[in-house]
């Protein structure tokens, strides 16, 4: 996430899941982590056993609440009231850890004196541009630099005049910073400009009573939260944060997760053990798939890819892409390096490196501006492998009738999804909305490979790479995407040989020569494996990022994997039992970057590099040997003395101080506030949810400002909220989750007769208030519906789901599992077709967390009856809210 | 019936003869019983991977005979998973072998009411028919302001979460040689 990636400087979960058991306080929110990372859940208890305090603070009570030590139940979508609060807490009562936050951390920077905060604004920071609906960062900025797109800023595409933030998907980094003097900074953290005093400011009003108001917990459950939290960290004692997309899929999603690396920067957790920020990934390789990004945004590595506003060639590209200091100051080899290892001999320095052969990107071509793309006609072929998106992406309905609009759709999975079988089993085909013989579109199904059918390697939520090898054969026409992707391009390139187009050049001079084997020819993974690793000139495998040039000698497909194959040896492959190594356990498998386990771990020794204490020691400067040591990788120059000053004019990493954990950052410190790489302001604010039947109890700029919506498209509309007439029809939160027993879009697990067994129906979990209010019964019947469309459900009436009381009244939430579609061993109700696609600014991220609904007994209309009656009820609401000559429009600042 | 075994199937025999005077251990076994060994016992090899479904990573062990998965467990040398899987990880054998997978390549053509077989050669040569066409219908040499854009934005391709580091590699690497911009995965979901 680029909240991890501007606060720190790798948008990678940035401890590992074992360490947990070191940690004295886990607070588990956005995530429930026993039910849907159950085996991860163990180091989690571990901890517990050793006496640490587990906080679940979660609109729902799981199996997670029932193993933590208490469970705070707030309104979902207040997460940044909670933690806002705690933030308080820790300026309040003097909590921070002193020496941590102004040695490590940007605290003691003075901001740019033309900055003005939310607290000032009524909701919103200075810069904001209602026309565009988008803010210019420049008055973030730290005073007297100047504004430079750095690596950080991966998604400009704005006019001079303006400057923004940067998205990426799950590990944007940040480290981009202005170009100037070192900034100006107060040690004592008493000028009013400095971070420290802003901070102060922007959550002097997250008051515990605030708090209990906004998120519906209560005073006491916050503050003993806050003050065991507070109580867990320092020298001796450690908290972590644990999230998943429980944070994720807000339109603030990423702001929502900088408030916890805030926290976890003024407390002193990060970079030691039993601390840091776990983000819990939900698919097997979702943190490799953006490392080596399937991504539009991003290139090998977390490299922007070229922007279309910024046409100049590779010096340009280097240029923007370089920052200062830190790591990111070596932007030119990692880029070179990957340029040379997709056009091998072709790319020289005479041309660029072949940097021209790249294509270039608009702010957004993320995956739901392409289904607006696709419901206008103007995306012909689409290709979908191991993906659902009929019923894993919100408002599937807009997203089925997207897939109508294609000329072919490929479809690559190991059974027949919803995606491949829309054209004739799908809620619009019931409804006759869309009509088999009407639809153009040519649909290719085929078979893929499962996991035991093909060699390869997964990145797993806590960056390590590991090795799965082939077991048995691919049965009759199944394959894996290895091959079809590398027969796709060996055909294509067959086909375009003799072309004599400059287009095609990219395709004819890419490197493109895998050994196959066997009679499918199956290209050998592990040569994919050792070029993304990296060579040198005469052909020899790196061993690390550090090796990489950016003169053509060196080729590599992603430099933060450098290494994995070093000495010709898949590192990924290792497997060295637990119990024959130390708890870090280096020797099984190989994490990003050069196989450091505990990200910043320079952190978990003082300025001096001692260890803070003796328990949580980990990394530390030996002075005999004159270098870094430790039971982990040092995450840190392993020859740079804590008392290294950078010299005048030195640049990448040779301008981090020795006392400056933060490697990526082009300071070296901690971002409590982020001057830049984010669109939507340099300090996480409460803002409600895009659809919420709630008011902002702090501004009267309600939901994030930035946040992206689709006002225009019919296919997406969107209910009253807060005070406007309307808004009751729509009178309660609906929240998306997963079981245990179920995976995603359910592509994996409705087709397995277990899993199907063990969780045969679709349910909606309520309240017995609400229950009583709505005439619901348990087990019996319910229709659940939004402005987008209605499902059915079977009815679960528990008090896990808890009714929030705010300001007396009582308002309810409504649970839904998203697993559920029209096809497999167990159907039902698809959960997203409820969702809309108002998005996150930063990575254009849904908000199926939080958004409004009703809900009656009884089962849904069939056929056209559907539809109908879910536009009678969407114009109940939008008449209502237009009638009423008292609203003006909703935030007439907002874009589009 | 020999002698020696009817004299073993009397109960008491046994009993002193294995050390097993209560009569509670082995002894009282049936021969059922003391035949029985697990089904990873047959096994041909044993391929080490890792479970397909959250990002957890527990370690895998998967047992093969006759070309055939006989049964996946969690290999307790993982410092992540230690031999544990939760109820998926411990469903990927009926996931890898379940009734409703699919083996063949099947087609729609448009406005078509059914499937039809088509060979996987085929299907490859029309696939890439589809691309080269589409591409070049779709070119995009330069922006309506006039920058270099070099790319079609008539193609877009979904999924990688579930898939191979090496699968999103070359993934990524052939769509942007292709020009194709809109490459997207689960991280967005």
């Amino acid at each position: 996430m680029p909240s991890l990636g501007t606060s720190f400087g790798r948008g990678g979960a940035t401890d590992y899941q074992q360490d947990l058991m070191n940690s004295d306080c886990i607070v588990i929110m956005g995530s429930n982590m026993a039910e849907n990372h159950p085996v991860g859940f163990q180091w989690v208890m571990e901890a517990r056993e050793r006496g640490a305090h587990v906080f679940h603070v979660d609109p729902r009570f799981t199996r997670t609440s029932a193993m933590a030590t208490r469970h705070v139940g707030i309104r979902a979508g207040s997460d940044i009231a909670f933690l806002g609060g705690i933030v308080n807490y820790i300026l309040e009562n003097e909590r921070w850890f002193d020496e941590y936050v102004k040695r490590y951390t940007n605290a003691p920077v003075i901001i740019n004196e033309e900055f003005s905060d939310t607290e000032d604004n009524d909701g919103l920071f200075s810069g904001w541009d209602p026309e565009q609906g988008k803010y210019d960062v420049t008055t973030w900025q730290y005073a007297g630099t100047s504004v430079h797109g750095a690596a950080g800023n991966r998604e400009a595409g704005f006019q001079d005049s303006h400057v923004s933030g940067h998205a990426a998907g799950h590990g944007g980094a940040g480290g981009g910073m202005s170009h100037g003097n070192p900034p100006e900074t107060d040690d004592t953290l008493e000028h009013p400009r400095c971070v420290f005093q802003i901070l102060k400011r922007h959550y002097a009003r997250y008051t515990p009573e605030l708090v209990a108001d906004t998120c519906g917990c209560s005073v006491d459950e916050f503050l003993h939260v806050a003050k065991t939290l507070c109580d867990s960290s320092g020298r001796e004692k450690t908290g972590a944060f644990v999230y998943a997309v429980g944070w994720t899929q807000h339109t603030k999603g990423v702001q929502l997760i900088r408030t916890a690396a805030i926290i976890q920067l003024l407390l002193g957790n990060m970079g030691r053990p039993g601390g840091g920020i776990m983000a819990l990934r939900g698919h097997a390789s979702i943190q490799g798939s953006t490392d080596i990004p399937t991504l539009y945004d991003t290139l090998p590595g977390y490299l922007e890819m070229p922007h279309v506003e910024h046409y100049g060639g590779l010096d340009e590209y280097i240029e923007r892409s370089t920052a200062p200091g830190g790591w990111w100051g070596n932007a030119s080899s990692y880029m070179v390096s990957l340029l040379k290892a997709w056009w091998g001999a072709a790319a020289t320095k005479e041309n660029d490196f072949c940097f021209e052969y790249l294509p270039r990107i608009d702010d957004d071509n993320s995956n739901y501006w392409t289904v607006r793309q696709m419901l206008e006609g103007k995306v012909k072929g689409y290709l979908v492998c191991g993906q659902n998106p009929a019923v894993g992406s919100a408002n599937g309905k807009a997203n089925r009738l997207a897939l109508a609009q294609l000329d072919w759709l490929v479809v690559r999975d190991v059974v027949e999804i919803e995606t491949a079988a829309f054209w004739y089993d799908s809620p619009e085909i019931e409804s006759g909305e869309l009509t088999t013989e009407q639809i153009p579109t040519e649909v290719f199904f085929m078979p893929a490979s499962s996991h035991v059918e093909k060699d390869g390697s997964f990145t797993n939520t806590q960056r390590l790479l590991q090795w799965h090898h082939k077991a048995v054969e691919p049965k009759e026409d199944c394959r894996s995407e290895l091959w079809f992707y590398y027969h796709l391009g060996k055909k294509i390139r067959e086909k375009l040989e003799e072309s004599q187009d400059p287009k095609d050049r990219p395709v004819q001079d890419l490197t493109w020569h895998y050994p196959t084997s066997g009679q499918h020819e199956e290209p050998n993974a592990e040569s994919v494996l050792a070029e993304i690793s990296g060579w040198d000139a005469k052909g020899q495998a790196l061993a690390g990022y550090k090796l990489l040039k950016d003169d053509g000698t060196t080729a590599c497909g992603c430099w933060i994997y450098c290494g994995v194959f070093a000495d010709g040896i898949n590192m990924a492959a290792r497997r060295k039992p637990h119990w024959e190594q130390s708890y870090t356990a280096l020797e099984w498998a190989w994490a990003w970057p050069a196989n450091r386990r505990l990200l910043y771990n320079r952190a978990s020794a003082d300025p001096d590099g001692k260890p803070w204490s003796e328990r949580k020691k980990l990394v530390w400067w030996d002075p005999k040997q004159e270098k870094w040591t430790g039971t982990d990788t040092p995450d840190f120059d392993e020859e740079k003395s804590p008392d290294y000053v950078p010299p005048d004019g030195a640049r990448g990493p040779d301008a981090i101080r020795g006392d400056h954990p933060f490697i990526m950052q082009a300071d070296g410190l901690g971002w409590i506030y982020v001057p830049q790489g984010l669109n939507d302001g340099p300090l996480p604010t409460h803002y409600e949810p895009h659809e919420s039947p709630f008011a902002n109890p702090l501004y009267s700029q309600r939901a994030n400002p930035a946040r992206q919506q689709n006002k225009d498209l019919p296919e997406d509309p969107y209910a009253p909220v807060a005070d406007e007439p309307g808004a009751e029809v729509y009178p309660y939160v609906a929240t998306t989750y997963r079981l245990t027993e179920h995976h995603t879009a359910g592509g994996m697990s409705r087709f397995v007769d277990y899993l199907s067994e063990l969780q045969p129906q679709m349910f909606v979990e309520v309240h017995p208030e609400l229950a009583e209010e709505r005439g619901l019964e348990n087990g019996g019947w319910a229709t659940i519906s939004s402005p987008r469309s209605a499902i059915e459900a079977r009815v679960l009436v528990t008090d896990r789901m808890r009714p929030v009381r705010i300001n007396g009244a009582t308002r309810h939430q409504v649970g839904l599992p998203y697993h559920w579609g029209t096809r497999g061993l167990t159907t039902g109700g698809a959960a997203n077709d409820l969702s809309h696609m108002a998005l996150d600014p930063n990575v254009h991220i849904q908000e199926v967390k939080a958004f409004s609904c009703d809900i009656r007994p009884g089962r849904r209309p069939k056929g056209p009856a559907l539809p109908a009656a879910v536009a009678e009820k969407r114009e109940q609401a939008l008449s209502r809210r237009e009638q009423d000559p008292h609203v003006e429009p909703e935030e007439v600042t907002e874009t589009t | 019936m020999g002698f020696t075994k009817l004299l073993e199937s009397w109960p008491v025999v046994r009993q002193l003869r294995d050390g097993d005077p209560l009569g509670l251990g082995r002894s009282a076994q049936s021969e059922r019983s003391r035949t029985l060994e697990p089904r990873i016992a047959k096994a041909d090899h044993v391929a080490q991977s890792i479970c397909p479904y959250c990002a957890v990573g527990c370690a895998q062990l998967v047992y093969v005979k006759d070309g055939e998965v006989i049964q996946i467990e969690g290999d307790p040398a993982s410092p992540i998973s230690r031999g544990r899987l939760c109820p998926k990880g411990s469903a990927s054998k009926a996931y890898h072998s379940s009734p409703l997978r699919e083996y063949k390549v099947k087609y729609r053509r448009p406005y078509g009411t059914h499937w039809e077989e088509l060979p996987l050669d085929q299907a490859m040569d029309m696939i890439v028919d589809r691309i080269i066409r589409t591409r070049e219908e779709t070119w995009q040499a330069e922006t309506e302001d006039g920058n270099p854009a070099k790319r079609t934005m008539g193609i877009a391709n979904l999924g990688g979460a579930t898939l191979d580091n090496e699968e999103n590699y070359l993934m990524k690497k052939l769509l942007t040689a292709l020009g194709i911009v809109q490459v997207e995965n689960q991280a967005r979901i």
